[in-house]
C-alpha cells in the first residue's frame, strides 16, 4: 500500500487512516506489553538471584538452621536431575512408542483417532491431578513399602511429559517420506526393521527436539512433586525416599519469614530457568539442523 | 506372479512370503505398540475411577449437591456425622462454593486481560512486524510459557504484590461503579492471581491465534487489500472473520491452563475460604486448596477426600472445556475450508494447519 501515491489514487479518507494507523499502533503496542513481564521477571531474576549465588551456594544442602547459613541448593539440582532423568527414561520410549503405533500402524483407524483424542485430553489435565493421581494410586497403596518417594514424583512428572512427547513425535514422524518406508519394504525388509533403520533414524533429531522441550515443561513443576517425592533436605541418590527438587525448594523458601532463605529461593529460581531456557536453546539448535523435509 | 503361486516350499507357502518364525518380531512389535497406546486410555479411565471411590466419602458427608452450592470450606467447624440441610450448616463444611467461583474469578480475569493482548501479538507478529523479528519476536513470547508457574509465584509475591497496592486501590476507587470492585484492597487477590494467569496462558493463546491466522488464504488478504482497504481494515475484514473460531477455541484452552493452574495461584491469591466481596480481595481456587490444605488433611480422611473432591470438580471442568475448545479448533480448520469464509471469494485449496 505505501506504494501507492496519493496523487494516482483517490486518498483514503482522513477517519480511516487515522483508524488504521491507531489500531495498527494499539497491536504493536500490546505485543510491547506481552513482553513486560519476561522482561521483568528476568530482570529480577538476575537482579535478586546472582545475590543468592556464590560461597557454598550450589555445595551445600538447605540444613534448617534457624540462625547462621541457611545452606544452599545442591541437594535440590541432583534431586531434580535424578527425578527427571527417572521420568525420561520412562516416559521418552512410551511416548515414541505411542506415537509410532499411530503413524505406523493405527494410521486414521477409528482407534487411532481415539488414542489421539485421550492423548490430547490428557495435555489439558492440570498438573495437580496427575498430582493427585498417584497420590492416590502410588502413595496411599504404599506401592514399593515406602510412602512418598522419588520415584512416584518421576511418574507424575512423566505423565505430564507423555502427552508432549506424543504429539511432537507424531509429528515429526509423519515427515519422514513415505517413499523411503517403500524403498525399504520394497527391499524386502519386515516392518520392524523398516522401523528401527529408516522410521526412526530419519525422525531422530526431532524426536529428540520434542523430548527436550517435555523434559523443559517436566523440570519447572511443582504440583505433582509435592504429593510424591515432597522434599527432603539432605542429598539423596535414593530414588525410594523422599527428595528435593528446585521448583519443591523454591515453593517452600517463599513461605519463609526469613530473607536469606527467600533469596535463596530467588538464586535456585535463577539455577531453574536457566537450565530449562538451556533445554529450550539445545532443542531449537537441534531442530533447525533437522528440518527434514 | 506365475512363480509367485506355483514356487512353494514343502511348507506349501510361497517362497516369497516370509517364515511364520520371521513374521514373529512384526506381530510382537504391532501389538506391543497398540498395548503401550492401549495402556494410555486405561491410565487415565483408571485413573478418573480411582479419584471418584476416593472423593465419595466426602461427596456422603455434606452431599453430591451441596458440595458445589454451600460457601463453607471451614475445616476448623468441621462436625463429623452432623447433617447438611437447608435449615443447618453444621454438617456443610467442604461446601466448595466460594472455591468454584475464586477459579472460574481468577480465569474470567485471566481471559479479559491476557486473550485480547495475545490475539494482538499473534495479529502483529503473523500480519505486521518485518519478516526479520518475526522470528525472533516469536521465540520471545514463547519464553513466556518456559517460565515455571512457581518462578511466577516467586516473583508474583515478592515483586508484583507489593508494587500493584497501590495501583490495584487506585483501580479499585475508579471502578467502585461496577460489581464486585470497590471497597478495601488487600494484596494478594483474585486480580493479581488473574494477572500472573494472564501472562501464563498468554503464549498459548497467542501460539494457536497465529496457527490460525496463518491458515487465511493470502488471496481473501490481497483481495480486501485490492478493494483499497487499509490493512487494519483487512485484518478486521478478511482476517478476523475467518480465524474466529480457532482463536477462540485457543481462547479456551487458555481458559483451562487458567482453571488448573495450581502453585503461582495458590502463592499470590491470600488462601481465604471465605468469598471476598471484590476481585481485589483475598480468595481461593479450586486447585490452590488441593496444593496448600494437602499437609494437614493426611490426618483427617474426609478433609483428604475433600480434597480428592476438589481434584475431581478441577479434572472434570478442565476436561469440559478442553472438551469444547478442540470442538472449536477444529471447526476453525474444517468449517471455514468449505465454506471459504466470506462465500464471494472462491475458496483456494488450503494447507494444513502447520505443527508448531
Amino acid at each position: 500500500m505505501s506504494a501507492l501515491t496519493p496523487g494516482a489514487l483517490p486518498m483514503v479518507s482522513r477517519r480511516r487512516r487515522v483508524t488504521d494507523i491507531v489500531m495498527r499502533s494499539v497491536l504493536a503496542l500490546a505485543t510491547v506489553v506481552a513482553l513486560i513481564p519476561l522482561v521483568l521477571v528476568v530482570y529480577y531474576l538476575f537482579h535478586k538471584g546472582l545475590a543468592a549465588w556464590g560461597g557454598k551456594f550450589f555445595t551445600s544442602d538447605p540444613n534448617g538452621n534457624f540462625l547462621g547459613y541457611a545452606g544452599g541448593i545442591r541437594s535440590a539440582i541432583f534431586g531434580t536431575l535424578e527425578m527427571i532423568g527417572l521420568a525420561s527414561v520412562i516416559t521418552i520410549p512410551f511416548g515414541i512408542a505411542v506415537a509410532l503405533y499411530l503413524t505406523e500402524y493405527g494410521k486414521r483407524s477409528r482407534y487411532a483417532n481415539l488414542i489421539r483424542y485421550f492423548v490430547d485430553v490428557m495435555t489439558g489435565v492440570p498438573s495437580i491431578v496427575f498430582g493427585l493421581f498417584i497420590y492416590i494410586v502410588l502413595v496411599l497403596g504404599n506401592v514399593g513399602g515406602t510412602g512418598f518417594s522419588a520415584w512416584k514424583g518421576s511418574i507424575a512428572v512423566g505423565l505430564l511429559m507423555l502427552p508432549i512427547i506424543v504429539r511432537s513425535s507424531e509429528v515429526v514422524l509423519l515427515l519422514v517420506p513415505d517413499s523411503l518406508r517403500e524403498a525399504a519394504l520394497a527391499l524386502g525388509a519386515p516392518r520392524w526393521r523398516v522401523i528401527w533403520k529408516v522410521v526412526l533414524p530419519s525422525a531422530s533429531p526431532g524426536l529428540r527436539t520434542g523430548s527436550l522441550l517435555a523434559i523443559a515443561r517436566g523440570a519447572g513443576e511443582t504440583a505433582p512433586l509435592l504429593f510424591t517425592a515432597v522434599g527432603a533436605q539432605v542429598l539423596t541418590g535414593s530414588l525410594t525416599g523422599q527428595m528435593n527438587a528446585l521448583p519443591l525448594q523454591i515453593y517452600y523458601d517463599i513461605q519463609s519469614p526469613r530473607d536469606q532463605i527467600v533469596t535463596r529461593a530467588w538464586g535456585a529460581a535463577l539455577t531453574l530457568v536457566l537450565l530449562i531456557l538451556a533445554l529450550n536453546l539445545i532443542a531449537r539448535i537441534t531442530s533447525r539442523r533437522s528440518r527434514l523435509a | 506372479m506365475e512363480a509367485h503361486a506355483t514356487v512353494t516350499t514343502s511348507g506349501g507357502r510361497s517362497v516369497l512370503e516370509r517364515s511364520p518364525l520371521s513374521r514373529l518380531p512384526d506381530r510382537v512389535l504391532r501389538w506391543g505398540l497398540a498395548g503401550l497406546a492401549t495402556a494410555i486410555l486405561i491410565i487415565i479411565i483408571y485413573f478418573f475411577v480411582r479419584l471418584i471411590g476416593q472423593s465419595s466419602t466426602a461427596f456422603s458427608h455434606i452431599g453430591f449437591i451441596n458440595i458445589f452450592t454451600r460457601n463453607n470450606w471451614d475445616v476448623s467447624q468441621l462436625q463429623q456425622g452432623a447433617a447438611c440441610t437447608t435449615a443447618s450448616n453444621a454438617g456443610c463444611t467442604f461446601g466448595a462454593w466460594a472455591l468454584l467461583l475464586g477459579s472460574l474469578i481468577t480465569a474470567a480475569v485471566a481471559l479479559v486481560i491476557g486473550v485480547p493482548i495475545a490475539i494482538a501479538t499473534a495479529l502483529f507478529i503473523n500480519e505486521m512486524c518485518p519478516r526479520r523479528i518475526r522470528g525472533p519476536l516469536t521465540i520471545l513470547v514463547d519464553l513466556l510459557a518456559a517460565v515455571p508457574s512457581v518462578v511466577y509465584g516467586l516473583w508474583g509475591v515478592f515483586v508484583l504484590i507489593p508494587h500493584l497496592k497501590g495501583f490495584q486501590q487506585s483501580l479499585a476507587n475508579t471502578f467502585s461503579f461496577l460489581p464486585f470492585v470497590g471497597g478495601q484492597v488487600a494484596g494478594p487477590s483474585y486480580f493479581i492471581a488473574g494477572l500472573i494467569l494472564a501472562i501464563m496462558i498468554l503464549p498459548i493463546v497467542s501460539a494457536i491465534s497465529r496457527e490460525v491466522i496463518a491458515t487465511v488464504p493470502p488471496e481473501h488478504k490481497e483481495a480486501a487489500l485490492a478493494l483499497g482497504a487499509t490493512r487494519w481494515e483487512m485484518i478486521r475484514m478478511a482476517v478476523l472473520p475467518y480465524s474466529r473460531a480457532g482463536i477462540t477455541g485457543g481462547a479456551m484452552l487458555g481458559l483451562g491452563r487458567a482453571i488448573g493452574e495450581t502453585i503461582a495461584v495458590v502463592l499470590v491469591i491470600g488462601d481465604s475460604p471465605k468469598l471476598g466481596h471484590s476481585i481485589f480481595q483475598q480468595g481461593y481456587t479450586l486447585a490452590a486448596v488441593i496444593a496448600n490444605e494437602f499437609g494437614e488433611a493426611a490426618s483427617t480422611p474426609v478433609h483428604r477426600s475433600a480434597l480428592f473432591a476438589a481434584g475431581l470438580v478441577l479434572f472434570v471442568l478442565t476436561l469440559a472445556v478442553n472438551i469444547l475448545a478442540r470442538r472449536f479448533v477444529v471447526r476453525g480448520e474444517r468449517g471455514q475450508r468449505n465454506s471459504g469464509g466470506s462465500g464471494t471469494v472462491a475458496p483456494a485449496p488450503e494447507p494444513e494447519a502447520a505443527p508448531a
